[in-house]
């Protein structure tokens, strides 16, 4: 038998201090993010701005200074340049709110088939959305995150004790905003395609709570004279190492992902590598450690 | 062996093979199959989504409230015609959204009542003030926005696509996907154009007529009117019409004044083709009326020789030539230094009839084929090495048990695959992310009964008593487990468009067929190992 984890007794209960210290600084890192979101401060993609992205792809090298001087001289106003250097791809975001759409890819494809055309550039993909549809976008992105949440919460709370449910929540709830803040630090794209990494690392990363769940569920009824603090370190202890290899399994796939699943993938598999860490991490300190203190409040206020 | 076992393993070996030949449709395997199974067995299998094939996705909105301008300029007119039959001095004519009838009398009311009741009284005092009821707002916009759906699916099937889908999404907006298409800026111009199709007289003695520049350049056209805006006359209009000069390419807009009344609209065409003028080798676009608009456009020329017939599309004016006789026949030909494209274009939209309100692109996505296949590939090499990858830590991690789980996982692939295949269900990128993703949480379950079956074998129980101890155990974790990703898989199949969808559909598909092979697969497996004796050790 390989174990990576055997019979340990860590006194997790014991780190709930630190925990909550730091989770409390990704979740306020989380919130930020959101706030800065709501004010259009932060790398929102073309799908919820509203806006044009053009992606381009050079049969050589192109320098991005050349692009930027090119496209300023064609006449092109408020863009973004990001460039995929092993790729030989520029990607070129106009966030620019256009009455009547298309002007501005036409442009850019336009300047840049003359001005490079030694360098044969083919149009990947162009995005143009109105703003109506942006907006619609942001309004199913806040619904889906909404109900999905209600839906946890009510889950866990059917299966478990509402405590489980809370606790369950709030952990879910750290990892979407730990995610969400990392990413609105590294300056990465927030798009539909983050919202649907976001959606599913809440949903797996609650597997992980579950599992762990499961476990205190059984001790309680087992170990009644013990306390909870203590039956919940027990069951951590005992599903460690399983909670841990699923974890890695998922973490594994979402790793091929991230290094071979090409561009249009990578930022979701990040998301994933990122989330699924989280979530390990927030079903062992932040559920059990909120399931405590609401249980301590339930009693308090008897 | 028992009989339990017996069945199941019929099923799994049912479920395989109907899922491989659901599946078939998607390997080269199918190409060699003999024509009758090619005939009667399912041949679509996974269908690529645009961004995989590339291709174009377009949202357009119906500007329903130009189909309210032109029912309300019609109720005005045909009002005008009821006050002339019963001989009522009264007139009515548009203004903005309303009707305004003058002057406001008893029998000017009922005589408007008596013929539409689709009309709302707004105001009276010295003018009646008409507006349609919103219920027939409604109407007008509900059926432009259906009347729209009709005719960019015709212009669509003449224009030559393979497999378009097109489809009306909340109340007034249209969409549409082309798989494959090559040109796709020329594709939205043919779908997105109104085609409204008008012939007009030029009015060359129009007062505004001397004062008008030979040209002006594109973009000057609403200053010009701007200055002109108090010396234009009533019935007088002042479209642009557009000339390149072929050596330089400088484009121009020439202004020229016309008679504000359409005479003919491109309603009453029956034929527009494509023709080359034999000269000058340009090709241009030659239309056939009905009979009506035969008869029409024979008066029209009749009365009006030696003036200039302007035809207008969409507001710019194409050509203006000089009436030299009376035509009969109703063949006229539309000219305007036409490129092929262009004008195999026009006839299109023109056959295909006018759209009865303009349509706003609020939407454009477009994948060129590149990166598609840049996408398939990198999805195909992620999707291996993340199998192998879990595949290698399973047989590592947990030996012979593993291989169960490997089994689990790579029947868990065929049955995902299967199932797409048997939904024809769409494969977008992100939906490969899925397939990848449920990889990794296939052998979960798996991981979930082996630590169960770890901790019976601690606590001393025989592999047998182990085994089903773990299965019975991880149960319900496994189960609670998967429905939390359920919910959110649903949530994301509910709000998310195309990709996403894509994505919600693969991760719901794979984690509902986990708990099939974890539940199903793996447990006849190990009741197979220990029907034959009594296992002395697990190996896990």
């Amino acid at each position: 038998m390989i174990e990576l984890i055997k019979n340990t007794k860590i006194d997790f209960m014991g780190q709930k201090k630190y925990a909550f210290i730091i989770s409390g600084l990704f979740s306020l890192l989380g919130l930020f993010a959101i706030v800065q979101i709501g004010l259009g401060h932060a790398n929102l993609g073309v799908d919820f701005a509203g806006g044009t992205a053009v992606q381009i792809k050079f049969a050589g090298t192109v320098v991005l200074h050349e692009v930027r001087l090119a496209l300023e001289a064609g006449g092109l106003k408020d863009f973004d340049l990001q460039d995929l250097p092993t790729e030989n791809k520029i990607l070129i975001r106009v966030k620019k709110q256009e009455e009547k759409l298309g002007g501005s890819s036409e442009k850019i494809t336009g300047i840049l088939s003359q001005k490079f055309s030694d360098k044969r550039p083919v149009v990947d993909s162009t995005t143009e959305i109105g703003p109506k549809v942006g907006s619609r976008l942001r309004q199913d992105a806040f619904w889906a995150i909404t109900v999905s949440i209600i839906g946890i919460l009510a889950y866990v709370a059917f299966r478990f004790q509402l405590r489980f449910g809370i606790g369950a929540t709030i952990a879910t709830a750290h990892d979407v905003l730990a995610v969400l803040g990392i990413f609105y630090l590294l300056g990465k794209e927030i798009n539909l395609i983050l919202l649907s990494a976001l959606l599913t690392v809440a949903g797996y990363s609650l597997t992980d709570t579950v599992v762990v769940f499961d476990r205190i569920r059984e001790n309680i009824k087992r170990l009644v004279k013990e306390p909870i603090e203590s039956v919940i370190n027990i069951s951590i202890n005992e599903v460690l190492s399983r909670t841990i290899i699923t974890s890695l399994t998922v973490f594994l796939s979402a790793l091929a992902l991230f290094l071979f699943g090409g561009e249009v993938i990578h930022d979701f598999a990040l998301a994933m590598l990122l989330g699924v860490t989280i979530g390990t991490y927030s079903s062992i300190f932040v559920a059990s450690p909120v399931v405590v203190l609401v249980g301590k409040y339930e009693r308090n206020k008897k | 062996m028992k009989k339990g076992i017996f069945f199941r393993v019929i099923l799994i070996a049912l479920t395989v093979i109907v899922a491989a030949i659901f599946f078939l449709p998607n390997t080269p395997l199918f190409q060699g199959m003999p024509e009758w199974w090619k005939k009667n067995m399912p041949a679509k299998g996974i269908v690529l989504g645009l961004d995989l094939q590339g291709g174009l996705h377009l949202v357009f909105e119906v500007e329903g409230e130009k189909a309210i301008d032109t029912a309300t300029d019609r109720i005005a007119s045909s009002l005008n015609g009821v006050f002339e039959r019963k001989k009522i001095k009264a007139t009515a004519k548009r203004e903005g959204l309303f009707v305004i009838v003058t002057p406001a009398g008893a029998d000017v009311k009922k005589a408007v009542d008596d013929t539409y009741q689709i009309l709302t009284l707004q105001e009276t005092k010295d003018a009646l003030r008409y507006t349609v009821s919103d219920k027939e707002k409604q109407r007008i916009k509900d059926t432009a926005t259906d009347q729209v759906l009709e005719i960019i699916r015709n212009r669509i099937d003449q224009f030559g696509v393979a497999e378009p889908t097109i489809h009306r999404q909340g109340e007034h907006e249209i969409v549409v996907q082309l798989p494959g298409i090559k040109d796709p800026k020329r594709a939205v111009e043919v779908i997105g154009k109104t085609a409204q199709l008008e012939f007009k007289i030029v009015d060359d003695l129009s007062p505004v007529a001397a004062e008008l520049p030979a040209t002006v350049l594109p973009g000057e056209e609403t200053q010009l009117l701007e200055k002109l805006k108090d010396r234009i006359p009533e019935g007088t209009e002042i479209l642009f019409q557009r000339s390149v000069n072929k050596e330089t390419g400088v484009v121009t807009k020439r202004p020229i004044a016309l008679k504000k009344e359409t005479l003919l609209s491109g309603d009453l065409l029956t034929e527009a083709r494509v023709n080359i003028d034999q000269r000058f080798s340009e090709p241009y676009v030659s239309i056939t009326f009905n009979s009506i608009g035969a008869k029409i456009f024979e008066d029209i020329t009749g009365q009006n020789v030696k003036k200039r017939l302007a035809i207008i599309l969409d507001g710019n004016v194409y050509s203006a030539p000089s009436i030299q006789e009376k035509i009969a026949g109703g063949n006229a030909q539309i000219t305007g230094s036409f490129s092929m494209e262009e004008a195999k274009d026009l006839a299109i939209v023109l056959r295909a009839g006018a759209l009865p309100a303009p349509v706003k692109t609020i939407q454009n996505v477009t994948v060129g084929p590149s990166l598609g296949r840049d996408s398939i590939e990198a999805g195909k090499m992620a999707g291996l090495i993340g199998t192998a990858l879990v595949v290698i830590f399973m047989l590592f991690y947990y030996r012979l048990s593993g291989v169960v789980a490997d089994f689990a996982l790579l029947l868990n692939i065929v049955l995902l695959l299967g199932a797409m295949a048997s939904l024809n269900a769409t494969l977008t990128m992100p939906g490969i992310a899925g397939i990848i993703l449920a990889i990794g949480m296939a052998v979960d379950s798996n991981v979930l009964m082996f630590e169960r079956m770890r901790e019976e074998i601690r606590a001393g129980k025989t592999p047998r008593a182990a085994v089903e101890g773990g299965y019975k155990k991880a149960f319900w974790t496994i189960f609670d487990s998967h429905v939390t990703t359920l919910i959110t898989a649903a949530v994301l199949f509910q709000f998310g468009t195309g990709p996403i969808k894509g994505f919600a559909v693969t991760l719901s598909l794979g984690v509902a067929i986990n708990l099939f092979t974890a539940l199903i697969g793996t447990k006849t497996v190990f009741d197979i190992i220990q029907s034959k004796k009594e296992v002395k050790r697990l190996s896990i």
